[in-house]
């Protein structure tokens, strides 16, 4: 199932994530998982936010570039290879990977959030191969 | 519809005789009137009989910013002190800045040259118009004001800075056209868009004006506005906005050749071009009386074409601006006009027209850096769709100017612009140090 996810343009220069990030604790947003990936002069700040769509209204009103998108959040089994054999899942069934980041939120087994070429198939896939999913039911618990 | 079709669609032969006994007498205003004129008309051994027609134009020496700046703040007025009843000003690039002084005709006929632009964006009496130029020195403000009242429409005088009040008096007070500056126009429409009021508004036309700007700008700001938007030309020198405007057909913009003779000269050479030549646009005030300019060499660069329009109106049109000839930056051996850079960049879908080219000189090579604004409709979360952004800039500029730049992709409202002209040049190789 998908969860929200804000994303968010940061150049590169002191101090503008943690404008982000202030952003968001002024307006009471609780951050429940923070990735970044960044280039030499841009990075993408990508959240995982108590209240999405607030936090996303905020960072924009402070005249940010964030936007809202649909990734799937999987959770993988704490056993070696687990991980590997549901990148295989995926890649099998010729279905691209966008992205892929650890979330930090305390559940059994390895949270990740991953973006694919087609998000409806590898959640059927997904599925079909009895991996756990979260949906944004399961992340209000955190 | 046309304001003033006695003069808007005279034949050509007779705009020429016009041109003529109207330029003899100006040129004998100044030649009695202004010391500063008689002594530059006399350097050159030339006497007021010796123009006895638009024929005898390239005779005259020319006016430039430095004349002006000479002569500043009066020295080039043609009138004593008791006619003149306004000042405006315009921030020169270095030294005093560019002054225009005018008599209560002057106003009049200022306002009939801008009523005459507004008619021709259709315009009327019955029209509710928001002026958002700055008021006060700038031409702008006052300039579109007294030219809306002349027409007859009712002017809300807006001025600049308080974008949230413009756009709620616009849905309250049913506005249905506007005056400002292109770039403005487009951050008024990213905030309408933002306040999700698009279907509350009741705007038809815009006349934009103060700085250059494209043909891709106009398409957005149509379709985002769902207006007609026009563009409007003028200096504050040769009197404001209201020299030129485009007409429905943007064949160019339509100088009104009875009040401003306009030429075009090689800006090395200073030779008259042949009708249709590209080159600097030099415009003379024929009927001015405060302060009337001869031969003032605008450094816009453009061209005039002469053929009767589709509209209607016989007056010769001003082609689109390539730029500067203070604008134009020579990088690596290459002409660049920020123009062309901005046309190329509005090219890409949902690219805003917020652009800031820096330009410097490393280890004696021009390096160029294009700063483009992430706006949120080009946004991703994937790093792989930022960097064929970047690209795609890349290849469009390099198409565009024939330069390899540097891309980099900013965050929104961090390059200056909308308060009053953009500012697109950051030049660090200080070349004339
Ligand atoms: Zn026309």
């Amino acid at each position: 199932m998908y969860i929200k996810q804000v994303s968010v343009f940061l150049e590169n220069e002191n101090g503008r994530l943690d404008d982000a990030l202030r952003i968001l604790s002024e307006g009471n947003i609780n951050i429940l998982s923070v990735c970044i990936a960044d280039t030499a002069d841009y990075g993408v700040l990508r959240l995982i936010l108590g209240e999405s769509e607030r936090g996303c209204k905020i960072l924009k009103d402070a005249g940010m570039a964030a936007r809202m998108d649909d990734v799937i959040a999987v959770v993988v089994e704490n056993e070696v290879g687990s991980f590997g054999k549901v990148v295989k899942m995926i890649q099998d069934e010729g279905i691209g990977i966008r992205y892929i980041y650890g979330l930090s939120i305390p559940t059994d087994g390895a949270p990740i959030a991953l973006k694919t070429d087609d998000q409806e198939k590898t959640v059927k896939v997904l599925e079909r191969g009895n991996v756990k999913t979260l949906s944004p039911e399961d992340m209000q618990a955190f | 519809m046309i304001w003033n079709e006695a003069k808007e669609c005279m034949p050509r032969d007779e705009i020429r005789a016009l041109q003529s006994s109207r330029l003899v007498k100006v040129v004998n205003r100044v030649y009695h009137n202004v010391p500063y004129y008689r002594k530059k008309m006399q350097e050159v051994g030339l006497e007021p009989g010796d123009i006895r027609g638009v024929e005898d134009l390239s005779k005259l020496p020319f006016t430039t910013y430095e004349d002006l700046n000479a002569a500043y703040p009066f020295g080039l007025a043609a009138v004593p002190p008791s006619e003149l009843v306004r000042v405006h000003a315009s921030s020169g690039t270095t030294g005093k800045p560019k002054i225009g002084v005018y008599t209560r005709r002057d106003i009049d006929i200022w306002a009939e040259c801008v009523a005459r632009c507004l008619t021709m964006a259709g315009i009327t009496r019955d029209d509710i118009i928001q002026v958002g130029y700055g008021y006060g020195l700038f031409t702008g403000g006052l300039g579109a004001h007294y030219g809306a009242e002349y027409l007859g429409a009712l002017v809300i005088p807006m001025s600049t800075g308080n974008t949230q009040k413009l756009i709620d008096m616009m849905i309250d007070c049913k506005v249905t056209a506007i005056a400002c500056t292109p770039s403005y126009l487009l951050h008024v429409a990213e905030d309408i868009e933002k306040m999700g009021v698009l279907d509350k508004i009741h705007l038809k036309a815009a006349i934009c004006g103060a700085e250059p700007w494209t043909d891709e700008m106009r398409d957005q700001m149509e379709k985002r506005l769902r207006i007609k938007a026009y563009d409007i030309y003028g200096l504050t020198e040769i009197f404001g906005p209201g020299v030129a405007n485009d007409c429905e057909y943007h064949r160019g913009l339509h100088i009104w050749e009875d009040h401003f003779l306009p030429e075009i000269i090689d800006p090395s050479t200073l030779e008259q071009q042949p009708e249709g030549g590209d080159g600097e646009l030099v415009i003379t005030n024929l009927t001015k009386e405060g302060m009337p300019l001869i031969r003032y060499r605008t450094k816009d660069l453009t061209s005039l074409e002469y053929d009767k329009c589709e509209c209607g109106r016989t007056m010769a049109r001003i082609q689109r601006f390539r730029g500067r000839t203070d604008d134009m930056l020579i990088i690596r051996g290459v002409n660049v006009f920020p123009s062309q850079v901005e046309a190329a960049l509005l090219t890409i879908n949902g690219m805003t027209p917020h652009y800031m080219l820096v330009v410097d000189r490393v280890d004696n090579a021009d390096t160029l850096e294009v700063q483009v604004e992430v706006a949120d409709n080009i946004f991703t979360d994937e790093i792989s769709s930022l960097e064929k952004l970047s690209k795609e800039v890349h290849d469009k500029l390099r198409q565009a100017i024939g330069l390899n730049a540097k891309v980099r992709l900013v965050e929104p409202g961090g390059l200056e612009h909308f308060d009053g002209k953009s500012k697109h040049v950051t030049d660090k190789r200080n070349l004339y140090k």
